[in-house]
């Protein structure tokens, strides 16, 4: 749609950060091995017992809730119709594909026998009373409609890029190894007049992939909790409820706007853009609703099923749910003051307690509050806890590699700050150098590359 | 000794004509859940018959070892694997029996396998239906073809009876199937009531297996805990114990007569009952954002030209 609302991020891809991380993400492929090899037990503490270790729990249960901004974010966008949070949206995209993407990997590392997946697509299989066979299909789908909301920005810049790099390598091997070069360059020629053909017409159609990436996450993401209603005589009474559905439906939608709020506050302090201070205090305003509403549902249940008690008996149970609850709840007080959603490390600050709480809402479902009955116990092995670590580490590199490639983050000039407040509290934290503080020179810059 | 095998004696056929007599009822009494089907097959294990021999464990594994796929559990004395010596149902065994010991004097075996559930939920929650219940025998079966071990039926079973190989490249879910492509096939009983000395456990016809079960529990009021275990745990299942310890005592949870599969089913076709609701869903936000559209091109009649900017 406005590829003017968005811009590259110019800047090395090669980076210090870019090789930490690559490390994590090799240690992470040996382990994977590994599992290929010796089976699951080699490298998890899962057992019989907890036969869903923190592979599904973080990475899938909680991994794809915090990866719901794009769906957050496109609700607010083309349902609410507030258009200026559009700037947002396509960073929000990427992180979501990002998101789900690698959730969709850990389930296959995680999956004991993934070569009959295909069953999937076999009629014949289909078992419609199961949650899991729901979910799989919806989080399959949204992954690949999230792929093709991002496709435009890609396109865009095939369509654009002037192929230098390519150029460069083509001329560095052109005398022994490209025997045809005039061939090559108008093959590349080719690649982006169908690009540039493409583009138009997958603008075109791209509001029904938008609004079935709207669908499709509000189905997958309720059925995520009522995944764990078959396991009435295992999930504690204090998160076992028929509003399991309902609960994690609005989970994943604050804790998409909470991390929409972090995330476009630590790119902004780590490419050193300015803060987008307007757009974020705006939907800052939207989350304690949601976690107001979150909060009067759970006590209502605890309340109508009888169980209030359990929350205040300080056992090992209450006090995690004493801890998700308050979590959300001191998050969503901060959230209501006028004041601190306008300053940036209010903002983190109450994002983060609510994604927090809102993650650990979902790992008490999965994990802490789950008891499969005497002798059982659980608690993630290193290696079960690096494959984890390696995964989220290739979220961040690729998310990355690809704000440096493609036009992703809001384009500046839209905001109107021109510089960042100086007066924040994380601002005196950062320290910046001054010429790390120009946007307006980097937006020049930009503008004569783009040219 | 002799005095009481003789009152039981007369008990016996005193209270079997009375059972008999009463059976038909029995089965159609009205507190019967009506999923319930007696003509399934199931197991009677009487836990005060059993002394603990394991014929039934090493004639379960001679049966069904699955083209040599179930391996031997290693005891820690044993670096060979001359014994085979499970400490629990695992990835190599599909039933086991335990020691359950109060004292030198009161103990009590337990025999564990799949309970073969009325309304199982392993089939329930199995999202490519490799786990299935057969409608006649009520058997429920494994298909390893099929299944990509996503392991939600161990979540979702309330014995924790399937077993995962956790340390095999290619693993496959464990547990029992009745014999049903094996055993069963040829001799038409499981192997491990074959194999049973003591005949502590009996195959048969569910219904059956209640009348006994009913008739022991009325011969020896002394000797047992006065419950058929299984007979209406999580929806009735088809594996049906008698005991003389109470049955939490032998890892037997005390379980809620509703079926999970009713609760979970119930919410989840609620929500997608005929996928009526995700269509509407979208349909819906479809119109909101089309028109969303049309009025934001209206709100700014400069259109944003897009060929313009790349160049």
């Amino acid at each position: 749609m406005h590829h003017d609302d968005f811009q590259k991020h110019e800047g090395r891809i090669f980076t210090k950060s870019f090789f930490a991380l690559l490390t994590l993400v090799l240690i992470g492929v040996y382990l994977v091995g590994l599992r290929c090899v010796k089976g699951i037990g080699a490298v998890s503490n899962m057992s019989d017992g907890f036969p869903w270790g923190i592979w599904l729990t973080y990475d899938v249960a909680t991994g794809t809730a915090i990866a719901c901004g794009g769906y957050a974010v496109a609700i607010l966008v083309y349902i609410r119709h507030h258009m200026h949070y559009h700037p947002l949206i396509r960073s929000c995209i990427l992180t979501s594909m990002f998101g789900y993407a690698l959730a969709g990997l850990s389930v296959m590392v995680d999956l004991g026998r993934p070569w009959n997946v295909y069953n999937f697509f076999v009629p014949s299989h289909w078992q419609v009373n199961s949650v899991l066979f729901e979910v799989a299909l919806c989080v399959m789908a949204y992954t690949l409609v999230l792929m093709i909301e991002f496709l435009p920005a890609i396109l865009y810049s095939i369509e654009n890029s002037e192929w230098r790099r390519l150029r460069e390598f083509v001329d560095r091997l052109h005398p022994t190894l490209v025997p045809d070069r005039e061939k090559l360059l108008s093959r590349i020629e080719k690649v982006r007049a169908t690009a540039g053909w493409l583009r138009p017409k997958l603008d075109k159609v791209l509001i029904f992939f938008i609004v079935l990436g709207i669908a499709l996450p509000t189905m997958h993401q309720s059925a995520l909790g009522s995944m764990l209603l078959i396991a009435a005589t295992k999930l504690h009474p204090l998160w076992h409820t028929g509003f399991l559905p309902l609960l994690f439906l609005i989970n994943c939608i604050y804790i998409g706007y909470s991390m929409v709020i972090l995330e476009s506050i630590i790119s902004s302090f780590a490419f050193k853009r300015p803060y987008e201070t307007k757009e974020l205090s705006g939907l800052a305003g939207i989350i304690p609703w949601l976690t107001v509403i979150w909060l009067s549902v759970v006590v209502g249940d605890l309340v109508y099923r009888h169980q209030i008690g359990a929350a205040f008996r300080f056992d090992f149970y209450s006090c995690f749910f004493l801890v998700e609850f308050a979590l959300v709840a001191i998050g969503s007080v901060l959230l209501f003051s006028g004041k601190n959603r306008g300053a940036p490390r209010w903002l983190f600050i109450s994002a983060v307690l609510i994604v927090l709480g809102g993650a650990l809402y979902r790992f008490n479902v999965y994990l802490i509050g789950y008891n499969p009955g005497p002798g059982w116990s659980y608690f993630p092995s290193l290696a079960e806890l690096m494959i984890t670590v390696s995964i989220i580490a290739f979220e961040l590199l690729g998310y990355q590699v690809l704000v440096k490639l493609v036009p992703v983050l809001p384009k500046i000039h839209l905001h109107g700050h021109g510089k960042p407040q100086e007066k924040t509290g994380t601002q005196e934290k950062v320290n910046h150098s001054p010429e790390e503080l120009l946007p307006g020179e980097t937006l020049t810059m930009k503008q004569k590359m783009s040219k | 000794m002799k005095r009481q095998n003789r009152r039981d004696f007369l008990k016996a056929v005193g209270c079997g004509a009375g059972l008999i007599a009463a059976a038909p009822a029995a089965v159609a009494s009205p507190d019967a859940s009506p999923h319930l089907n007696n003509e399934e097959l199931g197991m009677l294990y009487d836990a005060t018959m059993c002394v603990g021999c394991k014929a039934c464990m090493s004639a379960c594994k001679r049966v069904n070892n699955d083209g040599g796929n179930l391996e031997c559990d290693k005891a820690p004395f044993d670096p060979d694997s001359k014994w085979d010596a499970p400490e629990d149902l695992t990835g190599n065994n599909r039933t086991i029996i335990k020691l359950y010991k109060e004292s030198s004097t009161s103990f009590s075996y337990v025999k564990y396998s799949c309970m073969h559930c009325q309304n199982p939920a392993c089939v329930s929650v199995c999202p490519v239906a490799a786990l299935t219940k057969d409608k006649q025998t009520g058997v429920v079966d494994y298909n390893k073809d099929v299944c990509i071990g996503c392991r939600y039926c161990q979540v979702g079973c309330p014995f924790n009876i399937p077993k995962f190989q956790w340390d095999r490249a290619l693993p496959r879910i464990v547990k029992c199937n009745f014999c049903i492509s094996t055993f069963l096939k040829e001799k038409g009983i499981t192997a491990c009531a074959d194999a049973c000395p003591t005949k502590a456990i009996l195959f048969g016809k569910r219904k059956d297996l209640l009348a006994e079960a009913r008739l022991r529990l009325q011969q020896n009021p002394d000797k047992y805990v006065q419950k058929i275990y299984g007979e209406k745990e999580v929806g009735g299942v088809n594996h049906l114990y008698l005991a003389g310890v109470p049955f939490t005592r032998l890892g037997l949870p005390e379980l809620p007569e509703e079926a999970p599969p009713e609760f979970s089913e119930k919410i989840h076709h609620a929500i997608y009952k005929g996928f009526i609701a995700p269509i509407a869903l979208y349909t819906v936000l479809c119109l909101i954002a089309l028109r969303n559209i049309r009025k934001h091109g209206k709100d700014e009649p400069a259109p944003k030209v897009e060929p313009a900017e790349g160049k």
